[in-house]
C-alpha cells in the first residue's frame, strides 16, 4: 500500500506499507523521523504524541492508511530555523529532561496546550499532560517548564 | 491485509457486506492496540474516518443524533448542555490524545462492559442506529444492544451509524472509580438521569456485570420515592436504599482492577451520591 502524507510541511511518499501498520511505525521506520517514541503501543504513555490535522494523537493508535492525505506534525517539526521551540527551550532550562524518552510527547502536548490556552492554570496543565507518562522527573520540573514557557509567551 | 477506505456510507455498507473478514476502525484506540500486540490479524481494515456524515451530530426531534465517528473531544465541547451525562463520561475517557480519536460508536462497537459511554447512554434511554446494505437501517434500544462481554446485536454485515440520545430533561450525573483521574479503565461506573417530565429515573452500571446494564428495580424505587410535585429534600435513607438496590442489580467479578465486593460497595456509594447531587440540582433549578 502506498501512503502519501504531509509530514512537517513536506509531502512524503512511502511504498509497501503494511495496512495494519501504525502511523508511528511509518514515521520512525519508513520516514526516518525517530522523534516520536515507541513505548507502550497502546495509547497509555503519550511518548508517540504527534499532531494529525492539528489534533494531538497517539501515533501508535493511528493506522498508517488513516494518515493518507492528512497533515502530520512531529516533534521534529516544532523547532524552526531560529532554534528550539519555546517549550523545548523551557524544558532545557527548567531541568525537565532526564532520560528524555517521554520528552518529545510532552513537548508536543505542552505546545498544543499553550497554543490553545496561553495562560493555563495548574489543573489545566495537569489535565493536558495526563496522558503522558514520565518515570524520571516526578513531573515537577515538567510543570515548571510549562509554566516558564507560558510566562514567556504571555509577555508582550 | 487490505485497507478499505470508503468515502460514502453506501460504499462502507457495501464493503462491510462483501468483506466479512474486515475489521471496522474509526479512532483506532481499541483496534490498533489489538493489531500492535498481534492479537488480531483481520483480512482487511475498514477505515470509517473518511465518511463525513459519521463525524456529524444534529438535533433529531427530542434527541441528539450523534454520528458514530464523533470523537469524545467534540462530545465535551459541543454537547455538555444537551447530553450532560454523556459529556461527563467523555471527560473521563483516557487522555486528551485518546479523546481526540476515540468515538462513542467505537465504544459501542467494542461493547466492553467497561466502556465509559455505556452507563450514560443507558440512563438516558438512547437508541443505537445500525445499518446494512441488505436490510437498511434499524434502531436498537441501547439496553438491548449488549449481549455479552464484548458482544452486541450488531450483525456481521452491519455498521453502527449513530446513537440517538434523548436531550436531557433534567439533571444527569456520571461517576467512575479508578486508580487515578486520567487513563483509567473503570473499576466501576454509574450514570444517573432524572426525567422530571415523566417522573422517571434512568440508571446505567458499568464494569460490574458481563454487559453494561440498567438497574430497573432501583429506578422504579427512586422514582416512586422522589417528591416530584413539591421537590422536597431527598431523605438520606432513601438515597442509601437506592444505592443498595443499584448494587444489587450488578453481577460483578473479581479481576485485576478490583474485587466483586468492592465493585458492589462502590456502586452503592456512587448511586447514593449521584442521586443526591442530581436531586439537589433539580431542586435548585426549581
Amino acid at each position: 500500500m502506498r501512503v502519501v502524507t504531509t509530514v512537517n510541511g513536506t509531502e512524503q511518499v512511502a511504498d509497501d506499507v503494511w495496512p495494519g501498520e501504525s502511523l508511528l511505525y511509518l514515521l520512525r521506520e519508513r520516514l526516518g523521523l525517530p522523534g516520536a517514541k515507541n513505548a507502550c503501543e497502546q495509547g497509555e504513555c503519550g511518548s508517540c504524541t504527534v499532531h494529525l490535522d492539528g489534533e494531538p494523537v497517539c501515533a501508535c493508535l493511528v493506522a498508517a492508511g488513516q494518515a493518507i492525505g492528512r497533515s502530520v506534525t512531529t516533534v521534529e517539526g516544532l523547532s524552526g530555523a531560529d532554534g528550539l521551540h519555546p517549550v523545548q527551550q523551557a524544558f532545557v532550562e527548567a531541568g525537565a529532561v532526564q532520560c528524555g524518552f517521554c520528552t518529545p510527547g510532552l513537548v508536543v502536548m505542552a505546545s498544543d496546550l499553550l497554543a490553545r490556552v496561553p495562560r493555563p492554570t495548574d489543573p489545566e496543565i495537569r489535565e493536558a499532560l495526563a496522558g503522558n507518562l514520565c518515570r524520571c522527573t516526578g513531573y515537577e520540573k515538567i510543570l515548571d517548564a510549562v509554566r516558564l514557557a507560558a510566562s514567556r509567551q504571555a509577555r508582550p | 491485509m487490505d485497507f478499505l477506505q470508503p468515502t460514502t456510507w453506501g460504499d462502507a455498507l457495501a464493503a462491510r457486506a462483501e468483506r466479512p473478514d474486515a475489521l471496522a476502525i474509526a479512532g483506532g484506540t481499541d483496534v490498533m492496540v489489538d493489531l500492535n500486540f498481534d492479537r488480531r490479524r483481520p483480512g482487511a481494515l475498514l477505515d470509517l474516518t473518511r465518511i463525513a456524515e459519521l463525524r456529524e451530530w444534529a438535533t433529531d426531534g427530542d434527541a441528539v443524533r450523534l454520528g458514530a465517528g464523533v470523537p469524545y473531544a467534540r462530545v465535551i465541547t459541543d454537547l455538555g448542555t444537551q447530553l450532560p451525562g454523556l459529556a461527563m463520561a467523555a471527560r473521563t475517557v483516557g487522555s486528551p490524545q485518546i479523546r481526540a480519536r476515540g468515538t462513542v460508536g467505537g465504544n459501542l462497537g467494542s461493547a466492553s462492559p467497561a466502556g465509559d459511554a455505556h452507563p450514560p447512554l443507558l440512563a438516558a434511554g438512547a437508541q443505537v442506529e445500525v445499518a446494512s446494505a441488505a436490510r437498511g437501517a434499524r434502531r436498537v434500544p441501547v439496553a438491548e444492544f449488549y449481549t455479552g462481554v464484548k458482544r452486541s446485536v450488531l450483525a456481521p454485515d452491519e455498521l453502527i451509524a449513530a446513537v440517538l440520545v434523548p436531550r436531557a430533561a433534567g439533571p444527569q450525573q456520571f461517576c467512575k472509580v479508578g486508580t487515578r483521574n486520567a487513563m483509567v479503565i473503570a473499576v466501576s461506573a454509574f450514570a444517573l438521569a432524572l426525567h422530571p417530565d415523566r417522573h422517571a429515573v434512568g440508571t446505567g452500571i458499568g464494569s460490574a456485570a458481563p454487559t453494561p446494564r440498567r438497574a430497573p428495580e432501583a429506578e422504579e424505587f427512586l422514582a416512586g420515592e422522589l417528591d416530584w410535585a413539591s421537590r422536597g429534600p431527598l431523605p438520606g435513607t432513601v438515597a442509601a436504599e437506592f444505592g443498595q438496590r443499584v448494587a444489587a442489580a450488578a453481577s460483578p467479578i473479581d479481576d485485576v482492577r478490583g474485587t466483586a465486593a468492592y465493585r458492589r460497595h462502590s456502586l452503592a456509594v456512587m448511586a447514593r451520591r449521584a442521586a443526591t447531587w442530581a436531586w439537589d440540582d433539580l431542586r435548585r433549578a426549581a
